[in-house]
């Protein structure tokens, strides 16, 4: 997958949701829209870009990944 | 006119909740306060002459051939303008009225040229069957005095001609022109004798007439005829079925001789369109015996391969073969499917159960992606139903209109006409787009505010009309606390309420006056029903699911859902738009919109299936495409769609599509996706099956099967072969079996039979025990998610911005007389009105560039370059350019980017920035277009398409 257009959809998402008043909700909203939406191969690749320390992705993008983790990635490969 | 002349009450039905109860030559019957003696006549069985009146359009009263006498009064009455009374006693024949009825026909047949054996109405025209009616049997006058018999025929319409000396002058086109269609484009010239019917000062082609035939249908005699009668002679049998043009879903009746088509008249009793339609449904159904109909399936083994013509056990051998292979190599998640708008519910709902059960995974995803997929994101959201909230009659109730990101006079004429009718009846009108649409300002209707934002600041526009709601106490708060969830409100109100979002802030932005921002949220607000139309100028783009969100919080706020007149209502695209998302076709969801996460859903599936439903969400078509460039996606099954054609960033998209090891594409022509497919699948159109529709409104509409398909199989058929040969087998022997399917594993399409549907003509959903015959208006008690969400909606500015080098903005959207991306239409006459797509600029824009009308000028993104002809007009504001994506060569995807909706992916179409320059040569797109074509043309099997096939033109 495109790892850059990927972190541009990411960062998309997470606008929206960093509108909401209280962080929680939006890190959750953008874990849940990720884990609803996102193909698995989608969210291995993204997942990979944060280990590799990709620059580009927004700051709730990264905490939003880190906290919801182990729901985002998928089972095997 | 129209053949269905037999079932015609004269005058328009009136609803009233008081009857008038009289005597009709003898008979005792009650109606209705307000229905003329004419209609009351014929509820008692009792036929009364007439010519000039019909019951689609309000009496006029000028043929004096329905003239009655009534007990007490003097004179003869005209029965259709004559209201009934209680206690009045009718006579509609006596040996009087015999003698006056004669003499006025008399008078009529003696301007009238008696060539009625080779007239192309005879058998079918109401002058002839008066003088039947009447008894006339001879005309005194002779026909050497001053007449009308000598006039030109005007057949500059493509599709119907005019012959004034077939004219009687009962003004019925001209009053079917304005009260139906309300364009307004015919009038009566002259006086007396002088009195002819006029299309503007030379001929209909070049007037304002838009060809929606309503004139033809209400036409008595052969003065108004369709050529296609003319030239095949009146039809033996008529089946009704469902138009397969745009998401209103006009019911029609196709009229045929044996298995060809020969008329496609409006069905009165539609519901949808009450009997009227648009030049497409009437007119542009030629394409579907085309020459360019693919009648073979072909296969090849690369695409720079020539096609290979087999039959249809080999072509499907081959592709199960391939995917078999493909899956083998490359993985189960490599392969997936397109379903199409153009297809039935029943086709869509088999290829995404192809996907689910036969390939193994949920790699499907339907056109919906490109147009509406914000909708189901949005409203699902917000109000718990991926769906409009109303039918389309809601509009007669409607005191004030916004039509936001929408053309319905082009995109969706027969609603728009709907909607015309009640705008000159006195409901505001507020237009929110950067064109001066035709509705802004038309005969008898004016908009009362244009909100010419700038492209991509929607959300902006509808934050600030909310703020001045909330800022100024308009919100009905007693509504929102009883119907919504008031901690979500709260929240709502106080990012709404921030000065960020008033209309002084916002005006930087959106370019709107903040004074008509405000004017337009106080008319709004405090109109007694308001409703909201929208349609792709709302979802295409990088905030257009966070902009349908904004629409139902204004919806909410205002207190606007759940009754007639008001509501959120999307303009549907495509023909089954609604029907496809309602199908499954989205990766994320089976059919009923149910997440394929969820535990239960996917064991109700699996179980009828008897295959497991994989638990995460598939790839959409633009992740597709990525994955195809990345190798990890190798075959795609695209059923009834041009993505090549009608996906942005056309170069990326190609890319995709040449990486992939197996490209099926069934389809009823060989379409730009077909130029690089591996197996080819010839596909039946909408007259060569069985099967449904679902609209805008999501009235479900029989599709009937009025020919058999050309190529031998249905497209459900093709699909069950294919499901057959990958080892899934599939077992229906009519789409009411599948549709038997849908209603047990779908609870909003659990009542759904196709025995209830022929009965009660169509059915919108939900339909189940709770509502048995449909629900015309959603969300009468409560939401379908329990309580209305409020949810913020912070505008975004769209990454797409105007620079130095690419200082305009161009946004793409349709015209009346194309459909999509052009397939069809462009093989029908009706590309007379459209040969080409052109591109629309301001004055100031072409002065500045030194363009001029007319001239093919270069147009320049950062994505790629194309070329068009320039018409410079004022519809356009200043830095906005706009065109239509109706023919393959002229490339305005090529210029679009792969910027896309946060929510769904939905392409924003409606916002590239490009610079615009005069005395161009065709660009190094389309000269590779066309070497493209002729490759892909010579490949073709000699003999089995005509030359020009891959154009697509009219022939």
């Amino acid at each position: 997958m495109d790892g850059k257009k990927l972190v541009k959809m990411a960062n998309e998402i997470a606008s929206f949701f960093a509108a909401e008043p209280e962080r929680k909700t939006a890190l959750e909203g953008i874990a849940g829209h990720l884990k609803r939406f996102w193909e698995p191969r989608m969210r291995r690749e993204i997942f990979a870009m944060l280990d590799q320390g990709v620059s580009g992705m927004s700051e709730f993008v990264v905490a939003a990944l880190k906290e919801h983790r182990a729901k985002l990635e998928p089972a095997g490969k | 006119m129209d053949s269905n002349k037999l079932l015609d009450a004269g005058t328009p039905a009136r609803t009233s909740a008081t009857t008038v109860s009289l005597q009709i030559d003898g008979v005792p019957v009650t109606v209705p306060a307000g229905t003329s003696v004419m209609r009351a006549a014929i509820s008692a069985g009792v036929k009364v002459p007439k010519l000039c009146a019909t019951d689609s359009l309000e009496a006029f009263g000028s043929c004096r051939l329905c003239l009655v006498e009534v007990e007490g009064r003097r004179g003869y009455p005209a029965s259709c303008t004559t209201p009934c009374e209680t206690g009045m006693k009718v006579k509609t024949q006596s040996k009087r009225l015999a003698d006056l009825r004669r003499r006025t026909m008399e008078l009529y047949i003696s301007d009238h040229p008696l060539d009625c054996l080779t007239c192309p109405a005879n058998g079918n025209c109401e002058l002839q069957d008066m003088a039947g009616v009447v008894g006339l049997r001879e005309v005194r006058y002779g026909y050497e005095g001053e007449n009308h018999l000598v006039a030109e025929k005007d057949t500059s319409n493509p599709y119907f001609t005019f012959d004034s000396t077939k004219c009687i002058v009962c003004s019925r086109c001209v009053r079917a022109c304005e009260e139906i269609q309300g364009t307004f484009a015919l009038t009566v010239t002259g006086r007396g004798f002088e009195s002819k019917i006029a299309a503007g000062p030379t001929n209909f082609l070049e007037s304002e007439c838009v060809s929606c035939g309503a004139c033809v249908q209400a036409c008595p005699t052969a003065t108004l005829m369709e050529k296609s009668i003319a030239d095949a002679g009146q039809p033996d049998h008529s089946v009704v079925t469902t138009c397969a043009y745009c998401g209103v879903g006009c019911a029609f009746r196709a009229e045929m001789k044996g298995n060809e088509v020969v008329r496609m008249l409006p069905h009165k009793d539609g519901k949808a369109n009450h009997g009227h339609s648009c030049v497409k449904g009437r007119f542009s159904w030629g394409y579907a015996t085309h020459p360019d109909r693919v009648k073979k399936p072909m296969i090849r083994a690369s695409i720079t391969d020539p096609w290979r013509e087999v039959t249809w056990d080999e072509a499907i051998d081959h592709a199960a073969s391939e995917i078999k292979r493909i899956q083998k190599k490359h993985g189960v998640g490599s392969a997936g499917g397109i379903t199409s708008s153009r297809c039935t519910n029943e086709e869509t709902y088999l290829v995404q159960k192809l996907v689910r059960a036969a390939f193994g995974n949920n790699n499907v995803d339907t056109c919906a992606r490109v147009c509406h997929s914000p909708t189901g994101y949005g409203l699902k959201t917000t109000l718990g139903e991926s769906a409009g909230t109303q039918d389309f009659d809601s509009v007669d109730h409607a005191d004030c209109v916004i039509v936001i990101g929408a053309n319905p006079t082009d995109a969706h004429p027969v609603f728009a006409s709907r909607m015309k009718r009640r705008l000159r009846e006195g409901a505001s009108l507020i237009v929110v787009d950067p064109r001066r649409i035709d509705l802004v300002r038309m005969p008898h209707v004016a908009a009362q505010y244009h909100l010419a934002l700038q492209p991509g600041t929607n959300v902006a526009v509808l934050n600030a009309l909310a703020h001045v709601i909330v800022t100024e106490g308009l919100a009905k708060e007693d509504y929102v606390r009883a119907r919504c969830d008031v901690a979500e409100y709260e929240k709502w109100k106080a990012f709404i309420g921030l000065p960020k979002n008033s209309p002084e802030a916002m005006a930087k932005v959106t370019g709107v006056p903040a004074a008509d921002l405000r004017g337009a949220a106080r008319l709004y607000a405090t109109a007694r029903n308001g409703a909201i139309y929208y349609g792709l100028g709302v979802t295409e783009h990088s905030q257009g699911s966070t902009t349908v969100m904004a629409i139902a919080n204004l919806a909410m706020l205002t207190g606007n859902l759940g009754r007639p007149g008001v509501g959120v209502n999307p303009l549907r695209g495509q023909n089954n738009v609604q029907g496809s998302c309602d199908m499954g076709s989205f990766p994320h969801e089976l059919p009923g919109y149910r997440h394929v996460s969820d535990p239960k859903v996917r064991e109700l599936f699996g179980a009828f299936w008897g295959v497991p439903i994989q638990q995460e969400p598939g790839l959409r078509i633009p992740n597709m495409f990525d994955a195809a460039i990345d190798g990890s996606f190798k075959a795609l099954y695209v059923q009834g769609e041009d993505i090549a054609q009608s996906d942005p960033d056309t170069k990326h998209v190609l890319k995709a599509l040449a990486s992939l090891e197996c490209l099926i594409v069934h389809d009823i022509f060989f379409n730009e996706t077909a130029k690089y497919a591996h197996v080819f699948l010839p596909g039946s159109s909408f007259l060569e099956k069985d099967g449904t529709f679902t609209n805008a409104e999501r009235r479900i509409s029989r599709v009937r099967k009025v020919m058999p398909p050309l190529a031998g199989l249905a497209d459900w058929e093709a699909t069950m072969m294919l499901s057959r040969a990958l080892g899934f087998p599939m077992n229906y022997s009519h789409p009411s079996e599948i549709m038997a399917e849908i209603a047990a594993l779908t609870p909003t399409f659990q009542g759904v039979t196709y025995e209830k549907i022929d009965r009660l003509g169509s059915i919108q959903w939900p339909c189940n025990d709770k509502a048995p015959e449909g629900t015309p208006v959603m969300h009468e008690q409560e939401f379908v998610r329990g309580k209305g969400r409020f949810m913020i909606t912070d505008y975004v500015p769209t990454d797409e911005r105007t620079t130095r080098k690419f200082p305009l903005i161009l946004t793409t959207g349709r015209i009346l007389s194309q459909y999509n991306v052009g397939a069809q239409t462009r093989r029908t006459q009706s590309s007379v009105w459209h040969a080409a797509d052109v591109l629309e600029i301001h004055p100031h824009d072409a002065e500045q560039r030194g363009i001029e009308d007319g001239e093919l000028v270069s147009l320049q993104s950062r994505k790629g370059e194309t070329t068009l002809r320039a018409v410079i007009t004022e519809r356009m504001q200043p830095g906005v350019v706009y065109t239509t994506f109706h023919h393959p060569e002229s490339g305005a995807n090529v210029v679009t980017t792969e910027n896309s909706d946060w929510a769904t992916n939905c392409p924003e179409y409606k916002v590239t920035a490009v610079q615009v320059t005069a005395r161009a040569r065709r660009s190094e797109w389309q000269q590779q277009f066309d070497s493209v074509q002729d490759q892909q043309e010579s490949l073709l099997p000699k003999g089995a398409l005509e030359k020009g096939a891959l154009k697509g033109d009219v022939r």
